[in-house]
């Protein structure tokens, strides 16, 4: 567990002091703290579209960090062979991937608590200046804590992509663990079409792959309750916990994965 | 009980993408290496010693065979707490400090942060990088960077070290440090295993040697036992000798070669019979005055250029 805890360590200050990353966070914020401005040229629906823009920036851009992170996270210490010192010292090849995994999630959360903060900044000073007379017609307050739910499920769907981005960069090149990361994560959002495209195409062949892409292939649709925060609809804490739940039992099934595949390969 | 121990150590790779064949890398290799000993790994390029060094290091795994450091299976976590390695031309995380990457690896061995900061300061100092310690590895140049290589390898104070091409991109000055400090490791104990190129190396350094060629070993033992060492001719040095007398004692004895190194001043190389005595008295009876007379002695070269032939003479073997 210590060595997990030292490579995550290492991992996490390699983010922060890489400038890209840094980059990213702060135009998601600038882009937070600006839709303020956003919002203003849709009358009457400013509050909304600004928690909805917020929101999806904390989305968008978490999903940046971990798709880019995460494909070069293994690539990099292999390509570049710093791997070879570090599985010289006590470090089991498992504990490596996990450790890796973990410095990323932290970064990630790190990044989305930053994110977060901004958005909520943004939120409170709107609910202070009583933004156009909406607020009293919400139905939900500004800094609505209820939003924090949706957030939750964010992070969870990152992990679940940083997992996935992970597992590929231990046998593939950064851009093809990029283009197959983003693939499952296009097709999880459209898991219900996967199950249901079998009913609409006669080839047998074709319905049984559909069908098993819709159980291999998590579906991040679940992960998303940004409309229901948004506009004030009910999320269920139990909803919560039992998605996260399912996030997490994925997220270990990939690393378990990423874990046997980095386990048996030769270094050349 | 052997510090290394490999048995018909064998490791095949499968080279081409669309018409796939197995490359033999290391072909069933057998080796003891003792408790403290420095052992010279050999062999031109392509090998198979890095090969060796990886399946040691469990970075690649065995087609069959198999190997112990320290009685135990390469890949043993209590192990790895008492090895340390150099692979070749190493990289290291160029976003952290020298300082920072050895403490790094100082918490991956367990020790205390004020362990770790004393160890990695120490070892700094000693590769003589002290003063750049909390420089980032990504202004390093190569000879810096294999600076900080062998301190993170000693980090621990193995029981044994291994070294992959540890001279590689270093200056004059460096080689010598570190052969000094190689041998520092033997004297208290430490088995070093090093592969190289570079045979002089291995001359001064190794109480044993083994010799790669193509994935083979072709030779093992003490150097001494390996190049029989027979003085094979001398080299006398003269200098104030006249052209003439030179031309005389050409046409008198069996002057192999003589090179005229400045004015005056000459290389004579004499063959191991008859003694080098009558010339050089013939010479200065002539005014000729001795610098210095030396026997020339097969190497270690020598023999590596018998084993592995005049192919990898070419790709670039040879003293550094």
């Amino acid at each position: 567990m210590k060595a997990i805890r030292h490579v995550a360590v290492n991992v996490f200050k390699e983010s922060v002091r890489d400038k890209v990353l840094y980059s990213i966070v702060v135009f998601a914020v600038i882009l937070i703290a600006t839709s303020y401005l956003i919002g203003q040229l849709t009358a009457g629906q400013d509050l909304k579209i600004i928690k909805d823009l917020g929101l999806a920036s904390i989305s968008i851009f978490g999903l940046l960090i971990a798709i880019f992170i995460g494909i070069g996270l293994v690539w990099k210490e292999v390509e570049k062979r710093s791997v070879y010192t570090l599985l010289s010292k006590p470090v089991r090849r498992s504990e490596f991937v996990l450790g890796k995994y973990c410095g990323l999630v932290l970064t990630l959360c790190t990044n989305v608590a930053v994110m977060t903060i901004a958005y909520y900044g943004v939120l409170a000073y709107l609910q202070r200046i009583a933004l156009s007379g909406e607020l009293a017609t919400s139905p939900a307050p500004a800094t609505d804590p209820a939003m924090l739910k949706a957030i939750v499920l964010i992070v969870v769907e990152l992990m679940l992509v940083t997992a996935i981005a992970l597992f590929f960069s231990t046998f593939s090149s950064p851009f093809l663990s990029a283009v197959m990361t983003a693939g499952v994560w296009v097709a999880g959002h459209f898991n219900d079409d996967l199950r249901n495209f079998g009913a609409l195409v006669d080839l047998p062949l074709v319905a049984r792959l559909t069908r098993a892409a819709y159980y291999v292939i998590p579906n991040f649709a679940a992960f998303d309750v940004k409309n229901e925060v948004v506009h004030a609809q009910p999320v269920p804490l139990g909803y919560v916990g039992i998605t996260t739940l399912y996030g997490l039992v994925y997220i270990a099934f990939v690393l378990a994965g990423a874990v046997t595949v980095f386990s048996r390969r030769d270094f050349k | 009980m052997d510090a290394i121990r490999t048995d018909a150590l064998t490791k095949h790779y499968t080279v081409g993408f669309w018409h796939p064949r197995p490359y033999l890398a290391l072909d069933s290799l057998t080796l003891q290496v003792g408790a403290g000993e420095v052992f010279g790994f050999l062999g031109p390029n392509g090998a198979g010693k890095t090969t060796t060094l990886k399946l040691l290091m469990q970075l690649i795994y065995p087609t069959s065979g198999r190997a112990e450091i320290l009685g135990r299976p390469v890949g043993d976590i209590d192990v790895k707490r008492r090895i340390g390695y150099l692979p070749e031309q190493p990289y290291f995380y160029d976003y952290l400090t020298a300082e920072e990457l050895l403490e790094y690896f100082g918490s991956l061995l367990g020790y205390a942060p004020a362990e770790r900061r004393a160890r990695a300061r120490r070892l700094l100092d000693q590769v003589g990088i002290g003063a750049e310690r909390r420089l980032q590895l990504r202004k390093f140049s190569k000879g810096m960077l294999q600076r900080v290589g062998i301190a993170q390898a000693l980090i621990n104070d193995p029981e044994v070290v291994f070294l992959d091409e540890p001279m590689s991109g270093l200056d004059p000055l460096g080689r010598r440090e570190v052969r000094e400090l190689i041998l520092g490791l033997r004297d208290r104990g430490c088995t070093v295993f090093f592969s190289s190129h570079v045979l002089a190396d291995a001359e001064t350094l190794c109480s044993r040697v083994a010799v790669l060629t193509k994935g083979r070993l072709v030779a093992e033992g003490r150097v001494s036992d390996i190049v029989a060492f027979r003085v094979r001719g001398w080299e006398l040095v003269v200098h104030d000798l006249a052209d003439a007398t030179l031309r005389r004692a050409e046409s008198v004895h069996h002057i192999v070669r003589a090179t005229q190194i400045g004015d005056g001043r000459y290389a004579l190389e004499l063959p191991a019979d008859p003694p080098p005595e009558r010339v050089l008295g013939d010479l200065i009876a002539q005014g000729a005055h001795l610098v210095s007379l030396n026997p020339l002695r097969e190497t270690l070269e020598d023999f590596f250029v018998r084993q592995v032939g005049g192919a990898a003479i070419d790709r670039g073997l040879g003293h550094a």
